[in-house]
């Protein structure tokens, strides 16, 4: 029933969940027999049946209170060391910052390079992921490893993780969060461990070569833009881009905006300084996500939008 | 025999025996007649009519709704609804099913109806107040219902902030609003029920004859009048934090939103069992009566039923397993957790030693009460999983919460109010229901019902998230049965509502006692009279004494004797002596 089991810890959880679920199908089956059984033998034939007065039997009762508890003991204290597994990282931890935005997560490494909605992590090291929401509570869950905890917008709580295999694997938010929580998804990318080493030198770069509009386009794929905007003039969240550069924009407080260089640029790094009639501020901020020459790219990409 | 001291408490009655008339002419149901009379009634078994109507109408808003989430997932992404709808959608089933079906359903449908019969008074202690609980209600439900028209909510029912104090659209203000005034509705019914309970029982009820469904009611009342003022103060919290911008829960103006989640949960948890505790009540009338048998561990299920009410107060944490809580909280949580479940597991083997050797009739009500065993036990364990810590941690928020908390609000407690609404409904409407059609549906939503949700355990164990819009093309075949299993159970329903409704029209009279059983509301006629009894009721053996023979059930002092008046002393003892 579970899924594969990719990181250090998910082994002992998959344990529990077994032995929870074959003692409890045990026990239905032997209740289930029970009733089946009782109706059947005792079923009345009669109406004038007479049934012994069986009012207690302290024993009995002693004994299916005793036993429950042993178990339930058992089952609380297992699920206990598991959970203290769990929440006590090893101080190697490899650590990268989370920040879940509605409705897209953001990983920071330690050389400053940002990802958004991709996480790469090396196989065989403690990763510790420090997380925060820029706005309502999200849950960052990777049911691969059996982690989950929830992005709070006031204070950092944080999960630790050892995959085990490389590949990937989905992330999900699990704390309901609003229209596109079902979409806010992301994928963790285990690599090797030199592969990762790699993966982080080159992370940042890898786009320089293309042309603006090309790493533009690759740009509003990569940092989930396309969720909100689409390029083709369908309404999603936000307004698309198609034919949005020069035209003119009514603001909520009527205000008309032409929509140039300047206007995209706050757009994206100050979101609800001015909100597009119609629309809900629900857009992230980019800010200390993507820098200027990016910021570039991506203006440069949507002027070809017409 | 008497030492002196008890001898001062035995009152000595003359009692005759009052075989209840067969299928009198004039009844509560005919004896007032008209709109006005009705709404003006101060009579618990009309109030619990009305209640039923209105659960009924809610059970089938939210049933259409729930039938409408299980169409859109049919595919993934968009099937017929987009996202913000989809959202509304469960928000609406959500709160609609818990707060205005589930929460009032047993209490003040069965519970009204049931309660003072079983005591033998003429009405609940308050029955103005009853009435002013019923439209208080309504009033609740009003706003809710204005909610939904002016744009609907789509925060869940839980509401968690900060996303309900600051993201959310809709006329989230209506909403809350109509669920504060609603907790009073709940707050003087369980008043009212436990003055009933202490003060109006017939000569001879004491604790341990009281039936097990008034001890299920009392537990339930404890917990309705401590914990419901809770709720009622968050979302005043949460009022005056979107009106006057008080930060409370709002982490932009200094609030903290897991606070938030521990105001709802010290609510909300203890609200699982007002909504599961006199379910219990019920299966242990309808086992003990089908089964005609002495109950098995009559105080065992009595006083269990207290714990769970007690202990029911002190796990609400258990719902924030991964909200950021300390480890010490949790481990608190988790172990008190698995307290509550050791009273749940006794009533289970209590209600099967109930029915060993006894004389077991499969009639409807019967049926569902076995229905429940076995749903029940399967949302009780699953309850145990996620009591699990570190299983916990992988099975939060998914669909196998989903599943969870349907098999023991639908599996449970539905199937317990569908087992007392069969059970009753003779005494309720005079008439008899088709036993074919009644057991034919019962077939039909056990086995909708577990097409619905069983695979969503298989889909939670594998990760797919609850409250999902969209979800990866691997869930797909999972949330088609699902929805298959959803329409059969609409269809039971539907073929419910129908042969209920023959029965009211066309149905058989019903006899004052076609169950045979010995508890005191079969002892009086069917349907009940405007005043319930027309004596007043003495009780000398308990309600599931079946050993004992029926007469001595129908006993009674005429009518101008009132029971409750303890200061009319009558001479002259029967056969039995009472004691206090
Ligand atoms: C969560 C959804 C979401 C994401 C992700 C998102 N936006 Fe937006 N965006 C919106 C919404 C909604 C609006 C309109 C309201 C407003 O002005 O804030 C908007 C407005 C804009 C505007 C102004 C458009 C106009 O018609 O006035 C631009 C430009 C823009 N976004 C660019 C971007 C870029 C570039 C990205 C990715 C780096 C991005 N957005 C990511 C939701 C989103
Ligand atoms: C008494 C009966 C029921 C009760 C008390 C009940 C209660 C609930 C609750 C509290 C939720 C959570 C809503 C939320 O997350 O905010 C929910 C969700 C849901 N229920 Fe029910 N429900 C009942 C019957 C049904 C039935 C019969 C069906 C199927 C036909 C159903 C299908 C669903 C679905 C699809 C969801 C949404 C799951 C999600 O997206 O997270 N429910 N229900
Ligand atoms: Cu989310
Ligand atoms: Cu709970």
């Amino acid at each position: 029933m579970l899924p594969p089991a990719k990181s250090t810890t998910a082994a002992e959880t998959d344990a529990l969940f077994h032995f929870i679920t074959s003692t409890s199908l045990i026990l239905l089956l032997g209740i289930t027999i029970a009733i089946i059984y009782f109706a059947w033998k005792y079923r009345r034939r009669s109406e004038d049946d007479v049934t012994p007065v069986i009012t207690h039997n302290s024993k009995l009762e002693i004994t299916w209170s005793v036993i429950p508890l042993i178990l339930v003991i058992i089952v609380f204290g297992w699920g206990l060391t598991g959970y203290m597994n769990l929440t006590t990282a090893p101080d190697d931890a490899y650590e990268i910052r989370v920040v879940g935005k509605s409705w897209l997560w953001e990983f920071h490494y330690d050389t400053g390079h940002v990802s958004v909605n991709e996480l790469h992590v090396p196989v065989d090291r403690p990763v510790k992921l420090v997380m925060s929401s820029d706005d309502v509570i999200h849950s960052f869950y990777i049911p691969d490893f059996r982690v989950k905890m929830d992005v709070l917008p006031n204070r950092y709580t944080s999960l630790w993780f050892e995959a085990t295999e490389v590949g990937e694997s989905i992330v999900y938010c699990a704390e309901y969060c609003g229209t596109a929580h079902s979409n806010m998804l992301a994928t963790t990318y285990v690599h090797s461990q030199e592969d990762f080493e790699m993966w982080l030198e080159t992370a940042g770069s890898e786009d320089d070569d293309l042309d603006p509009v090309a790493r533009g386009e690759q740009l509003v794929t990569r940092n989930a833009c396309d969720t909100c905007h689409s390029t083709d003039g369908t309404r999603l969240q936000g307004p698309t881009f198609q034919g949005l550069f020069g035209s003119e924009r009514e603001m909520d407080d009527g205000e008309i905006v032409v929509a140039d260089e300047n206007y995209i640029r706050e757009s994206i790094l100050e979101p609800n300084a001015r909100i597009t009639a119609g629309f809900q501020p629900v857009m992230p901020s980019y800010a200390g996500t993507l820098d200027d020459r990016q910021i570039d790219a991506i203006i440069e990409y949507i002027k070809t939008l017409d | 025999m008497a030492t002196n001291d008890e001898s001062k408490n035995v009152r000595k009655l003359q009692v005759k025996r009052f075989k209840p008339e067969e299928n009198p002419e004039k009844h509560y149901l005919n004896q007032e007649k008209g709109l006005w009379a009705w709404m003006t009634t101060v009579d618990h078994k009309k109030i619990g009519l009305m209640y039923l109507g209105s659960i009924t109408f809610f059970f089938f808003i939210a049933g259409v709704l729930a039938l409408l989430l299980r169409t859109e997932l049919l595919t993934p992404a968009r099937s017929f609804m987009d996202a913000d709808m989809y959202n509304q959608v469960f928000t609406l089933h959500g709160a609609i099913m818990i707060f205005f079906f589930l929460v009032p359903s047993v209490p003040t449908v069965l519970g009204n109806f049931i309660l003072p019969l079983q005591l033998g008074a003429k009405d609940v202690a308050f029955p103005r107040l009853n009435l002013a609980s019923y439209y208080i209600y309504v009033v609740g439900a009003l706003f809710t219902l204005f909610a939904i028209f002016t744009g609907g909510i789509d925060t869940g029912w839980t509401f968690y902030t900060p996303y309900s104090s600051s993201a959310a659209g809709g006329n989230i203000m209506a909403m809350t609003f109509g669920i504060f005034i609603l907790g009073f509705s709940s707050i003087l019914t369980g008043v009212n029920f436990l003055v009933t309970i202490h003060k109006m029982r017939s000569p001879g009820i004491t604790w341990n004859k009281l039936p097990l469904n008034l001890w299920g009611l009392y537990a339930t009342s404890i917990i309705q009048i401590l914990a419901t003022p809770v709720l009622a103060i968050t979302l005043l919290l949460l009022t005056m934090e979107r009106m006057l911008s008080i930060g409370i829960f709002d982490p932009a103006i200094g609030g903290d939103p897991v606070l938030y989640q521990h105001f709802f949960w010290f609510y909300s948890h203890p609200a699982v069992y007002i909504m599961i505790v006199p379910g219990f009540g019920i299966i242990s009338e309808v086992i003990s009566t089908f089964s005609r048998k002495v109950i098995f561990g009559y105080w065992a299920i009595a006083l269990s039923s207290l714990a769970i009410a007690f202990i029911g107060f002190l796990v609400w944490g258990h719902h924030m397993f991964t909200a950021g809580q300390s480890s010490l909280a949790n481990m608190v949580f988790s172990f008190l957790t698995f307290l509550v479940g050791i009273p749940t597991g006794i009533k289970i083997f209590n209600w099967l030693a109930t029915m060993y050797k006894g004389s077991i009739d499969l009639k409807t009500p019967m049926i569902y009460a076995l229905v429940f065993l076995f749903l029940f036990t399967i949302g009780g364990f699953t309850g145990i999983m996620l009591g699990a810590l570190a299983v916990d941690i992988h099975l939060h928020d998914t669909y196998y919460v989903v599943a969870h908390f349907h098999y023991v609000m639908m599996g449970g407690m539905v199937m317990a109010f569908l087992a007392g609404l069969h059970y009753w409904w003779p005494k309720m409407f005079g008439k008899m229901y088709s036993e074919f059609w009644a057991k034919i549906t019962c077939a039909i939503i056990f086995i909708g019902f577990n097409m619905t949700f069983l695979p969503q355990f298989v889909m939670g164990s594998q990760g797919m998230p609850r409250r999902y819009f969209n979800y990866i093309d691997q869930f797909q075949s999972f949330h088609q049965f699902s929805t298959i299993g959803a329409y059969i159970m609409g269809v039971g329903f539907l073929i419910m509502a129908a042969y209920m409704i023959h029965s009211l029209v066309k149905g058989k009279p019903a006899s004052s006692n076609p169950w045979g059983s010995r508890a005191l509301e079969w002892q009086t006629s069917s349907p009940v009279p405007l005043h319930n009894f027309e004596h007043t009721p003495v009780i000398i053996n308990g309600p599931y004494d079946y050993h004992k023979p029926m007469s001595e059930f129908q006993l009674g002092i005429t009518a101008s004797q009132h029971a409750h008046h303890a200061d009319k002393p009558v001479d002259i003892s029967t056969q039995e002596k009472e004691q206090a």
